[in-house]
């Protein structure tokens, strides 16, 4: 069993400030992190190999400080981590993005072996784009289960596996064969404490460095100016202003407010 | 998969606003409607055409509703392979479409399946896609489409533009635009295209699909959102919000706190790493709103906050603040909507 996780490092976003006055965001002082989906990506890979034997790999795109992030999936349990790296990526969008690790994910096939599991989280944190995963799916031509909840049954022999994910209106369980490209929700699992020598090994660990020239690819599909999406302007939205306290007696207020959501008042029988 | 070869790669014969009519058993998504109406807009800046794409097992019966919202045409592929949304048949579908009849510009409703069916849509045309838009506007110099959609949990905003890919396609946000109809009723021409794969070449079988409002549900799917978190004291107390959530017809959810507590699954968390949602009214019970809250709702278009900390940080983004026992105050609250209910009823 060979298990891909792609990760992605990124700002914790819920401690980036926006800079009202100049419509910036305020960086500094944020800490890195592992995108947290990918965290239970990583967790689920890594249950299916102490059930299965075989081996967990790691891949992400970005600056050299991403190895942070690839030594915590190590420390998580995971075997090798790969840092695709190189300023040609800089500035790629999601398209140039599942191209790049498309073409790195091939180069670990070639290093690591065929892969069964390709996993990713449903969404990175900081873009909130969910497209990345899908894209590399798509160029590798496995089927797509994005919002995995569950994996009901893992048929190694028969190469198929059963899962189960969410969807507008409640869940759906596939069959699907193997190689298969999950991406996943937070509640797929519940994280376990890693053991000592885990750490021990993460710690020890060297991070596979891979630049532009380790791996096969078309230069003209990389980076910002290969990217077909560009940003025009970041800007900052307005800021809410606290709105109205609802002032009176207990039962004033009651009032108000039941006028207040009157409109979204059901009225079906 | 499509062969790529096969797209034409001259930018200038690409024309018109397709809207990707999402269905589900035959019965189209709201969002399609609104969508359609905001291309409307958008061809009259443009000076083009709108037309509505849409696949499944049978579809042709959306085309009078599609014609009604603006569509001057309605691209279809009919066929049981495609009863139920499956990504890659349906990406295959889509992508020959596009492919044989060039749009412009492309807009799918950022749904699950709308999300999930353009990425790689999009990957498969090799094009640019921007996800999850709240915006849109075509720039009157270049006629480029101006995309912007939040980022980073709604702290910043990007306006996205694609000049030298097509089409350039876009997913929005749902109850982002009005759906309108048109004030004549219009006939449109129905185009019927087929697919050359059948069930022997699609390796992904559904064997369950579970309608459910319990544990695992799609937040973003509801116009009311009621809300708790640690205030709510107990899981037996979330009845009450349920209660409040039908009155309303909308759905419960809660924070993380509510989460760790065992009083919600997590499959109801609002926020950072659980759902993103802007519903038309969040109400927040017993919810202080920690920034990893706030990012996942703060977008909602009227929050209604009870908290008895007058200093909480929810009151910052909500429309109005109420500094009340919400265990108190959500009871009364119901009482008070029921007997409205009633009146309204019997008269």
């Amino acid at each position: 069993m060979h298990a891909l996780v792609f990760i992605k490092q990124v700002p914790d976003a819920s401690q980036v400030r926006v800079n009202y006055e100049t419509g910036t965001l305020i960086r500094e002082g944020v800490p890195a992190i592992l995108n947290p989906f990918e965290v239970h990506a990583v967790e689920e890979a890594v249950k299916i190999r102490q059930k299965f034997g075989g081996k967990v790999t790691i891949l992400t795109m970005g600056p050299p400080q991403a190895a942070d992030a690839l030594k915590e999936c190590l420390s998580r349990g995971a075997d090798k981590g790969y840092l695709l790296s190189d300023r040609i990526f800089a500035g790629s969008d999601t398209l140039a993005t599942s191209y790049a690790l498309y073409e790195g994910a091939k180069k670990i096939i070639e290093l690591e072996g065929e892969v069964d599991f390709f996993f990713a989280g449903k969404q990175a944190i900081d873009g909130d784009t969910a497209q990345t995963g899908p894209g590399i799916a798509t160029r590798f031509n496995v089927p797509l289960v994005t919002y995995l909840i569950k994996l009901d049954e893992i048929n190694l022999e028969e190469k198929y596996v059963i899962a189960t994910r969410l969807t507008e209106f409640g869940q759906e369980t596939l069959k699907v064969p193997i190689p298969v490209f999950f991406t996943v929700e937070e509640s797929l699992n519940t994280l376990s404490h890693s053991p000592l020598p885990w750490l021990i090994k993460a710690a020890q660990s060297k991070i596979e460095i891979l630049s532009g020239e380790n791996v096969d690819l078309d230069k003209n599909q990389c980076g910002l100016k290969n990217s077909p999406t560009i940003v025009k302007k970041a800007f900052t939205p307005e800021k809410k202003q606290r709105g109205a306290t609802l002032t009176g007696t207990f039962d004033e207020v009651v009032n108000q407010a039941a006028e207040k959501v009157a409109p979204f008042l059901n009225d079906a029988l | 998969m499509i062969d790529l070869i096969k797209k034409d790669p001259d930018i200038s014969h690409y024309k018109d606003i397709w809207v990707f009519v999402e269905q589900t058993d035959g019965k189209a998504e709201h969002v399609s409607f609104e969508l359609l109406t905001k291309a409307r807009e958008l061809a009259s800046q443009r000076n083009c055409h709108v037309a509505a794409v849409s696949v499944g097992e049978s579809v042709s019966h959306l085309a009078e509703d599609v014609f009604k919202y603006g569509a001057e045409k309605f691209y279809i592929i009919e066929d049981e392979v495609l009863k139920d949304y499956r990504t890659e048949p349906y990406r295959d579908a889509v992508s020959e479409l596009v492919v044989k009849y060039k749009p412009e510009i492309f807009l799918i409703g950022a749904t699950t399946q709308g999300r999930d069916l353009s990425g790689t849509v999009a990957t498969v045309l090799r094009t640019g896609l921007t996800a999850d838009t709240t915006k849109q506007d075509i720039d009157p110099e270049t006629g480029f489409l101006w995309m912007t959609r939040p980022t980073f949990g709604g702290s910043l905003m990007a306006t996205i533009f694609c000049p030298k890919h097509r089409p350039q396609m876009s997913t929005v946000r749902p109850g982002v635009f009005k759906a309108i109809p048109l004030d004549t009723q219009t006939n449109g021409e129905i185009i019927k295209e087929k697919i050359d794969f059948s069930e022997e070449d699609i390796v992904k079988k559904i064997l369950k699909k579970v309608i459910s409002s319990e544990g695992n549900v799609n937040l973003g799917f509801f116009d009311v959102i009621v809300s708790g978190g640690k205030g709510i004291g107990n899981k037996e107390n979330f009845n009450m919000l349920r209660e409040l959530a039908d009155l309303l017809g909308g759905t419960w959810a809660g924070s993380r706190k509510a989460v760790e507590l065992g009083y919600i699954p997590q499959t109801r968390q609002v926020g950072q790493t659980g759902q993103t949602v802007h519903p038309k009214l969040y109400i927040a019970c017993g919810i202080s709103g920690a920034i990893q809250h706030l990012v996942g709702m703060q977008t909602s278009e009227i929050i209604i906050a009870i908290n008895t900390d007058k200093d909480a940080p929810i009151f910052n983004v909500s429309t109005y603040c109420i500094v009340e026992d919400a265990l108190k105050f959500v009871p009364k609250l119901i009482e008070q909507l029921k007997s409205m209910q009633s009146i309204r009823r019997a008269l």
